[in-house]
């Protein structure tokens, strides 16, 4: 099985958002959810670069090991998925989380936060695949039907990759010896305790 | 006319040749000449990373109209994480097993402690009934509190293998609801009982008397004099009180988070709470023990209100003498009237 990863690269990365409305669009996401984001570093400054962000499928994610009730799955592919019938919506994951992946529908006073909602890799949820069921809570599954996870797959300049972390991983490496700089892989030593070196 | 149209496109594409040709080869010195480099002020993350410091975040704009969308990295979440599973968890089952296992032992060694004297079957007050509800206001708010709370540490470590995930997440779900709510009513009976003990709990001498003979608790027939309060009442009182308004402090701060502030300050008060509500649980379960199985004649100072006369005369002789003095000894006497239990 392939051990899934996002990785985005800043040097091609235009901040065109494509990538945040394709999530949204996909998964009908609610208004105030942002599953994906665009975080532009240096911004109007020399060097400046854009990195679209979303929940980074960790190596022993933080989320689920605070999770009181243990709402938390990792999947054969290695990608972190949560029930939204067991979350209770006491918002210790997004307190661990390194990249503000967890998103709630409400931002309410006495503990309304509602169930926690974040990027599921365009991988569903505990509910069978590919139903209604699962599209009402999670959204599509694409990985299902054997596609990637769609903010990757139309990005306009390739520079969100997402697959098996060894061949992005690889075709990153490829780019930054061919054009001869690079960025750096935002998150993975977060998320995965390695970089990629060049 | 047509071979002569066919020269000048000859001539032209050998005019587009010639210039393509020619670029190729000027064009890598051009751009040598230039000294063009993209990189040569670009951020990268490892030179972000090396600059930041604590819990700080490597953060941008972000076009989304939530300034807190725009944080991007905090490795720092991580440490919370850590602390939160391991420091808080360790302190909570330390302070509940501890705490069973030392008055469990002080129970074996010392056994329940009587009532050297007979029971005198007088029974004077010692808790009014605005004490009486402060005092069980906190501790029934208390005690939800401190299983509801537990329960969000180790519930899946204890409770989840037992009930499984559907019932667990309920119960949870509902013990959420009911450690918000339950809250304001701790705070309450919080400030109820510091209004009305804390002038029984200033610490004077009579208090080193009693630290100093181990308040009677580990020799049979020892009963150092005491007020109202003796030092160790004292101890929990205030530690109630200062540990009570932390927990009530913090809890409200993260109850109301966008009054606390940004998510670091969510996290140093989830930690806090935490941690001080462990200790609290140690201290509460000692007290809970020492007023009800671990000492003969203590549960009626909370329950009835009541005391026996030689029960209040060995625990808190000078006490004793203080209501005799303001009420004379016919009040008491007239209690005695009441037939013994």
């Amino acid at each position: 099985m392939a051990r899934m990863k996002f990785l985005c690269d800043a040097d091609r990365c235009i901040e065109c958002n494509a990538c945040v409305t394709a999530c949204k669009n996909e998964h009908e996401v609610p208004w105030g959810i942002n599953r994906r984001r665009v975080v532009t570093i240096n911004d109007g400054l020399p060097g400046e670069r854009s990195v679209s962000m979303a929940c980074m499928h960790c190596t022993d994610a933080p989320c689920a090991a605070v999770c009181p009730v243990d709402c938390f799955y990792t999947t054969d592919d290695a990608v972190v998925l949560h029930s939204k019938d067991t979350c209770i919506g006491c918002g210790y994951c997004f307190y661990a989380c390194p990249f503000g992946a967890p998103q709630y529908p409400k931002v309410g006073n006495f503990g309304t936060r509602g169930k926690m909602d974040k990027c599921t890799y365009c991988a569903g949820g505990p509910e069978a695949d590919m139903t209604e069921a699962e599209y009402v809570k999670y959204g599509s599954n694409r990985l299902a039907e054997g596609k990637l996870p769609l903010c990757a797959e139309m990005c306009s300049t390739k520079a969100l990759l997402a697959g098996d972390g060894d061949i992005i991983a690889e075709i990153y490496k490829e780019r930054v010896v061919t054009r001869g700089y690079g960025s750096g892989a935002w998150g993975w030593r977060t998320a995965y305790g390695d970089a990629i070196n060049v | 006319m047509n071979m002569k149209h066919l020269a000048k496109r000859l001539a032209a594409l050998m005019a587009v040749v010639t210039v393509l040709a020619l670029g190729a080869v000027t064009a890598p010195t051009v751009a040598q000449a230039q000294q063009v480099n993209p990189t040569a002020q670009s951020v990268t993350e490892d030179k972000l990373f090396q600059a930041l410091q604590g819990d700080q975040m490597v953060a941008g704009r972000v076009s989304i109209p939530d300034d807190k969308a725009s944080g991007l990295i905090k490795p720092g979440n991580k440490s919370w994480a850590g602390t939160h599973t391991g420091t808080v968890r360790f302190l909570s089952i330390a302070a509940v097993v501890s705490a069973v296992v030392v008055l469990a032992l002080f129970y074996m060694v010392r056994g329940r402690i009587m009532v050297d004297g007979k029971m005198s079957g007088i029974r004077i007050l010692r808790f009014t009934a605005i004490e009486r509800f402060a005092h069980w206001l906190m501790a029934g708010s208390f005690i939800v509190l401190a299983l509801t709370g537990l329960n969000l540490v180790l519930g899946r470590t204890l409770l989840l293998p037992l009930l499984g995930e559907g019932t667990f997440s309920t119960l949870t779900v509902w013990g959420k609801l009911a450690h918000n709510y339950v809250g304001p009513a701790f705070m309450l009976g919080l400030l109820l009982s510091f209004l009305v003990w804390v002038a029984h709990n200033l610490p004077n001498k009579v208090d080193a008397e009693w630290i100093a003979q181990g308040g009677g608790l580990l020799k049979k027939g020892v009963h150092p004099p005491a007020k109202k309060f003796n030092a160790g009442q004292k101890v929990i009182f205030w530690s109630v009180t200062t540990g009570g308004a932390a927990l009530s402090f913090t809890g409200v701060m993260l109850l109301f988070p966008t009054l606390a502030g940004t998510q670091a300050d969510w996290q140093l008060f989830q930690l806090i709470h935490g941690i001080v509500a462990a200790i609290l649980s140690f201290v509460i379960i000692a007290h809970i023990y020492i007023g009800s199985i671990g000492m003969e004649g203590a549960f009626d100072a909370m329950g009835s209100g009541e005391v026996d006369l030689n029960w209040a005369k060995e625990h808190h002789s000078l006490w004793v003498e203080e209501v005799q003095a303001k009420s004379g000894d016919k009040s008491i006497s007239t209690k005695g009237a009441h037939p013994a239990e």
